[in-house]
This record gives C-alpha cells, sequence and structure tokens, in this order.
C-alpha cells in the first residue's frame, strides 16, 4: 500500500490513520488467542503473568496443566474428549447426507417452493440457540431422548445440515449439469452418476461445509447445555462449568489444544475453498 | 385448419405437451424426494417442536381439568357482582374433595393464590375441614363455606376461579412485557420497580445495536484493506479474520476473562501507561464493558466476510475514475465506493444483529448482573425456576423479532446468498 509520490499531506496522514485503525483491529481480532499461550504454561495456579515469566525464567514455566488435563484425578477431560469427538463425527456423517441430498433437490431447476423451502432448511443457523435449545429438548424429552448421545447427535444434526446446505448449494451454482447428461445418455443409472461424477466435483462443498458442521458440532453448548445428562459430558461444557466456577490454567492447556484443532481446519477449509474455486474455474 | 393436425406428437403417438408436462412433473417429483427427507427430519424435530413451545405458552388447562363440575356450575351464575349460587358451591366442594383425596389440592391453592392473594390460606382451612368431616354434604354448602373464612364471602375470590376457566390464556406473554390481567380483566401494568423484563428487552436491543455498531465501524476499514491488498498480503491477513471465526466460542470468551480481569493485561497496561492508579484498577468484566468487548471480537467475522465478498467484486478502476473526473479521495469514496458496498453493509449488520440479539454463553460469562440478556432469562426459567411455559411464551417473543428481521434480511439480501467462508 505504498501511498504515490504525488499524494498531498492530508491524505497522507488519512492513510496512515487508515493503516493504524486497520493494525489495532487486527491486533483485537487476533490477540486474545495468543494469551492464551503463554499462560497455558504457567508453573503457577494463577492466571496472571507471574515476575519469571515475564524475566523468561525457565522455572516459571511448566507442563502441569497439560499434565493435569490428562492424568488429572477424576478427571473429565477424556470422557469429554471422547463423547465430543463421537458425538460431533456421527453429527457430521448425518449432517453431509441429509445436507447434500436437498442441496441437490434445490439446485435442480423443477424445484417447487424453492424459496420457503430454503428458509425452512436454513431456519436453525437463524433461530437464536437458546430457542431452539428449548425446542429441541422438548422434543427429545418426549421421545425419551434427552440425556442420550443419539438424542445430543440428533439436536447436532438440525444446527450442522444448514451450513452443508449452503455451502453445497453454492458449489452446485457452477455446476455442469450436461456432465450429468452425457453419463445417463452413455447408460449410467443415476446412483452410478451421482458417484462417478457428481459427487467428485462437489466433494470440496460437501467436505467444507461437512468442517461447518462438525466444528458446529463440537463447539455446541447452548443445546447440550439442555440435553445432556452426566454421561454425555462434553469439551464445551466441562469448559463452560470451568469458566464458570473457577477458572482454572487447565482449562488454558484445554484451550490451547483446541486452538490448535482450529488452526487445523481453518488450513484444511482454505486448502479446499482453493481447490474448489480452481475446479469451478474461478481464478483470482 | 383444425387444431388437430397442428398437434405434434411424440414417436410414441401421445402429444407433446402432455408429454413433456408428465416429464416435468416426473423431475419436481425427483427434486423434491430429494429434500424430503431433511425436511421431514427438521419439521419433526425442530419446527413441530417450536409449535409445541407455543402451545406450552399458552396452556392453562391445569385449573380447566381440576375443576370441572364447578365451571359447569358458573354457566347458572348470571349476575356476577354477587355470590355464585349454591350449585356453584357444591360443584367446587365436590372437585374439590375429590382433589384432596388425590393430594392434588396443593397445586390448585397454589395456582389460585397467583390469581389472587390470599387463596391458599382459605383453600387449605377447606381442607382441613374436609379432612375432620367437619362439612354436612345434605345442608346448605354455601352457608358452611362461607362460615370457614370472610374471603369465601367475598365475591372477587369467585371471580378469579371464573377467569381460571379458559384453557388457554395470554397471561405468560403479559408477564415478559411485565403486564398483567387485573381483577376486572382489563391489562395492567407492573409497578415500576418490579419491571425486570421491560428492562431486559431493551438491554438486549441496546447491546445487540450497539455491537453491531461496533463490528460495523472496525469491520468495514479491514475488509476494505483485505480486499485492496495484493492477494499474497490479504491472505495472510484473512488469516486473523478467520482463525477466531473458527475457533470455539468459548476459548475466545476464556482469554477475554483472562484479559479483562482486575490483575489481567488490560489493566495491567492500563496502569503502565499511567491512565489508572495501580490501587483504583476498574472492573471491566461481569458488566456491560465486558459483554461489549468480548460481542465485538466474537461476533466480528460475521461482519467482515460478508463485506469482503461484496467488496472484492468492486473494481478498483471505479476509484480511479471518479478521482481522474475531479473528485477528491474522500468525494470518490462517498459517492462510488460506498454505494456499491451496501449490499455487504447489510448483509453483515443484519447477521451481526440477528446472532448478537440472542447471544447466551457470553453474556452468561462476562456480563454479570448488568449485561445478562433475555436469552439468559429465558435459560434462567429453563433451568431454575422451571416454569417452562414463560421461558416458551419469552422465546416466542424474541423468535418473532428475529423472524421480522430475517424476512427484511431475505428481502434485502436473500437467503441463498449467505457466503460462508
Amino acid at each position: 500500500m505504498a501511498l504515490p509520490s504525488y499524494t498531498e499531506t492530508r491524505y497522507r496522514i488519512w492513510h496512515y490513520i487508515y493503516i493504524a485503525i486497520c493494525t489495532f483491529v487486527f491486533f483485537f481480532l487476533i490477540a486474545p488467542l495468543f494469551v492464551i499461550f503463554p499462560l497455558s504454561f504457567n508453573a503457577e495456579e494463577f492466571l496472571v503473568f507471574s515476575e519469571g515469566m515475564k524475566n523468561l525464567d525457565p522455572d516459571a514455566f511448566s507442563l502441569r496443566w497439560y499434565k493435569d488435563m490428562v492424568y488429572g484425578t477424576k478427571n473429565p477431560w477424556g470422557l469429554a474428549a471422547k463423547n465430543s469427538f463421537i458425538i460431533a463425527i456421527f453429527a457430521t456423517i448425518g449432517s453431509i447426507i441429509l445436507g447434500t441430498l436437498a442441496a441437490l433437490g434445490l439446485s435442480s431447476r423443477h424445484m417447487p417452493y424453492k424459496g420457503l423451502i430454503m428458509a425452512t432448511l436454513i431456519s436453525p443457523m437463524i433461530v437464536p440457540l437458546i430457542i431452539s435449545g428449548v425446542a429441541i429438548f422438548f422434543f427429545m424429552a418426549k421421545a425419551g431422548l434427552a440425556a442420550t448421545h443419539t438424542g445430543i447427535v440428533l439436536a447436532h444434526i438440525i444446527l450442522g445440515t444448514p451450513f452443508v446446505v449452503i455451502t453445497v448449494t453454492a458449489t452446485l451454482s457452477g455446476f455442469d449439469h450436461s456432465v450429468t447428461r452425457a453419463a445417463a445418455s452413455l447408460g449410467s443409472n443415476p446412483v452410478n452418476t451421482f458417484m462417478k461424477i457428481t459427487l467428485p466435483l462437489i466433494l470440496p462443498g460437501v467436505i467444507s461445509g461437512g468442517l461447518f458442521a462438525f466444528v458446529t458440532s463440537f463447539d455446541e453448548v447452548v443445546v447440550v447445555l439442555f440435553l445432556a445428562g452426566l454421561e454425555n459430558t462434553t469439551i464445551p461444557i466441562q469448559m463452560w462449568t470451568g469458566l464458570r466456577e473457577q477458572l482454572s490454567p487447565t482449562i488454558l492447556a484445554v484451550a490451547t489444544c483446541l486452538i490448535l484443532l482450529s488452526t487445523l481446519i481453518l488450513v484444511s477449509a482454505e486448502l479446499l475453498r482453493r481447490r474448489s474455486e480452481r475446479l469451478r474455474g474461478i481464478n483470482r | 385448419m383444425s387444431s388437430e393436425t397442428k398437434q405434434i406428437l411424440t414417436t410414441d403417438g401421445i402429444p407433446l405437451e402432455v408429454s413433456l408436462k408428465k416429464a416435468e412433473k416426473k423431475n419436481k417429483i425427483k427434486a423434491f424426494l430429494l429434500v424430503a427427507p431433511l425436511l421431514l427430519f427438521l419439521v419433526i424435530t425442530y419446527i413441530f417442536p417450536i409449535g409445541d413451545m407455543f402451545m406450552r405458552s399458552v396452556d392453562d388447562r391445569m385449573v380447566t381439568n381440576m375443576l370441572p363440575k364447578t365451571f359447569k356450575a358458573m354457566d347458572k351464575w348470571e349476575n356476577l357482582d354477587e355470590l355464585p349460587p349454591e350449585e356453584v358451591y357444591r360443584g367446587f366442594y365436590e372437585d374439590y374433595k375429590l382433589l384432596a383425596e388425590n393430594q392434588q389440592h396443593g397445586k390448585l391453592g397454589q395456582r389460585l393464590n397467583k390469581e389472587k392473594n390470599g387463596f391458599n390460606t382459605i383453600t387449605k382451612k377447606l381442607f382441613r375441614q374436609i379432612k375432620r368431616k367437619k362439612i354436612d354434604e345434605s345442608a346448605s354448602l354455601k352457608e358452611q363455606i362461607n362460615k370457614l373464612h370472610k374471603r369465601w364471602r367475598d365475591v372477587e375470590y369467585w371471580q378469579a376461579i371464573k377467569r381460571t376457566a379458559p384453557p388457554y390464556t395470554a397471561s405468560k406473554y403479559l408477564k415478559g412485557m411485565d403486564m398483567y390481567f387485573a381483577a376486572d380483566g382489563s391489562i395492567a401494568q407492573v409497578d415500576e420497580d418490579r419491571r425486570i423484563h421491560r428492562i431486559l428487552w431493551l438491554r438486549t436491543l441496546e447491546i445487540a445495536f450497539f455491537v453491531t455498531l461496533f463490528c460495523f465501524f472496525m469491520g468495514y476499514p479491514i475488509a476494505h484493506l483485505l480486499a485492496t491488498l495484493p492477494m499474497k498480503y490479504s491472505n495472510l491477513l484473512m488469516i486473523c479474520v478467520l482463525l477466531p471465526f473458527w475457533t470455539s466460542l468459548l476459548v475466545r470468551t476464556a482469554s477475554w476473562m483472562i484479559l479483562l480481569q482486575q490483575q489481567g493485561i488490560v489493566n495491567d497496561f492500563f496502569v503502565m501507561i499511567g491512565l489508572v492508579a495501580d490501587d483504583n484498577r476498574p472492573e471491566m468484566m461481569y458488566n456491560k464493558v465486558g459483554t461489549y468487548v468480548a460481542m465485538t471480537q466474537i461476533l466480528l467475522p460475521f461482519m467482515v466476510l460478508p463485506l469482503y465478498s461484496v467488496m472484492k467484486t468492486i473494481s478498483p478502476s471505479l476509484m480511479r475514475a471518479g478521482k481522474s473526473l475531479g473528485g477528491t479521495p474522500f468525494v470518490a469514496f462517498w459517492k462510488v465506493y460506498f454505494p456499491l458496498t451496501i449490499p455487504g453493509i447489510g448483509a453483515g449488520c443484519l447477521l451481526v444483529f440477528i446472532l448478537a440479539i440472542g447471544y447466551y454463553i457470553t453474556p452468561a460469562l462476562v456480563g454479570g448482573a448488568s449485561g445478562t440478556l433475555i436469552s439468559n432469562q429465558i435459560a434462567f426459567h429453563m433451568k431454575t425456576t422451571l416454569d417452562w411455559s414463560f421461558a416458551s411464551a419469552m422465546g416466542l417473543m424474541l423468535l418473532t423479532g428475529v423472524l421480522v428481521i430475517y424476512w427484511i434480511y431475505n428481502k434485502l439480501v436473500g437467503v441463498d446468498n449467505i457466503k460462508l467462508g
């Protein structure tokens, strides 16, 4: 963003103010995440930087909170992590299947009542989570699914499908339907055409929708708070309880792991997005 | 020429028009069948339960079912300013006796006590008389019940029973707006010092509005920078937006709790630059400040991403054209660039506002008493007071608001234009 040499002074000043504002906002966005890293290696029990840490004294740093996270007595994180992964994986699979099918239907130009149906399918994303939580809780309680893994998986499928529908519909908007007709004219049945032609082409959209569904389920706390019993505790529930009662550095160790996980997801989502754009012939 | 000769036939002799219509219909059904599983799933597990919330919020059948004979007899109660006739007393006595046998009388007393204060005492008195078998069923029940307590001789108490007769009520909705049905059936306001819900509604709107405003003023410049910088720099900076976007909400809230605590880094910094004294560190968490700061950072990506996707499509030559036609950079920006970004502004602002208005987790953790929103109140009634019908009523009031905004959003931007990442 170098300025041309003929820029007047006042615009020059404006430009530097603008850069300063942007720097501040980027800092505001990203800096809070980096506070967690060093503090999770704190040797002490307090959530402030100790004198030793400020002087970079090696004794002030330790892995004790990571050890506590993994080996701690009566430690809830193992069970929570297991539950979170199981629930998120099944919810993602469910969301991908239902969402992709629906997106295929919605992208057909023969689809009746497209607007209304799209609005209904997206509604779980728009309705405040607390309301979804109450409604889903009423249903699960009646169906006898409260405090079961099945109930939570179903709830997360509800919350996750809108993302799959949106991403797959977007991928399909650039989809050339003549390739499926070509496959059909060569004697392929619809299922075969879908598996061999359509799916590989829309796969980036499907996977990125799946990532959204996975993250939604993995982070979701409001609905789970209504649904989960002691057996179905998840990482977000444990964090929520921990943050409400006592902010212990073990939580920061968990948070660090979660940030690493989200970095991983961010990188895969970015790579997928680029691949999808390349496949659809959008070059920037 | 007759119309028959004009008609085009397919090879199997069916008119083309009919054949095409048939194929069209087949395609329609095919498309619908693909959507059907998800639609059915959502309708059963999600849309119906929201309807169920509505039923719960207006449901008032408890008393209706408890006092069937009373309400039947009340049809004969003509002059409502006078005490009801003997039949009503008899109906009430029989209903109440049955409830007492089934140990249900306490519930009725509590429910009626909500309708009119003092009911619990007099129903308990009646219960004791029935238990000791002191009531002579062959004599006039009106006289005997009236003798028990002076309130039974007060027509207002009988009117209160009559008011609970309809199986549905809007009273929970009125309660959500700090109003109630007065004794004569008109709508009255709660005393000024007890109007907690209205404060919460206003505060929710206020916080959602200001968070949207902050997000806009912070999001617009960086979206512009991201859209105008060369790709290799903007990709790197985009991570600053996307990493928080993908990071757990609880992790981000936790980091704000660390930063904003009294011994936290933000306060340390203020002390260091001499803004505040070390022994007088301001409380920045468990109040509105904490809610504003944390919610703005958490929702900012939802503002930046739609703005960015719109700004990316604006050609930089437009600004150059504006300037070359004699506009100063400010004029060119204001007259050319800004109007083109309005769709993005609309999308971002409405998205952030919708998300902010229903926020629950962050206000509950960093909001304290002065930073809690209507969602927290709904959760409170779901979990603590167990007044599920009231929670449902408030939830639906919030939902109505959100749907109105969603409708506007759909009109302005269209739901299918939502872009993610």
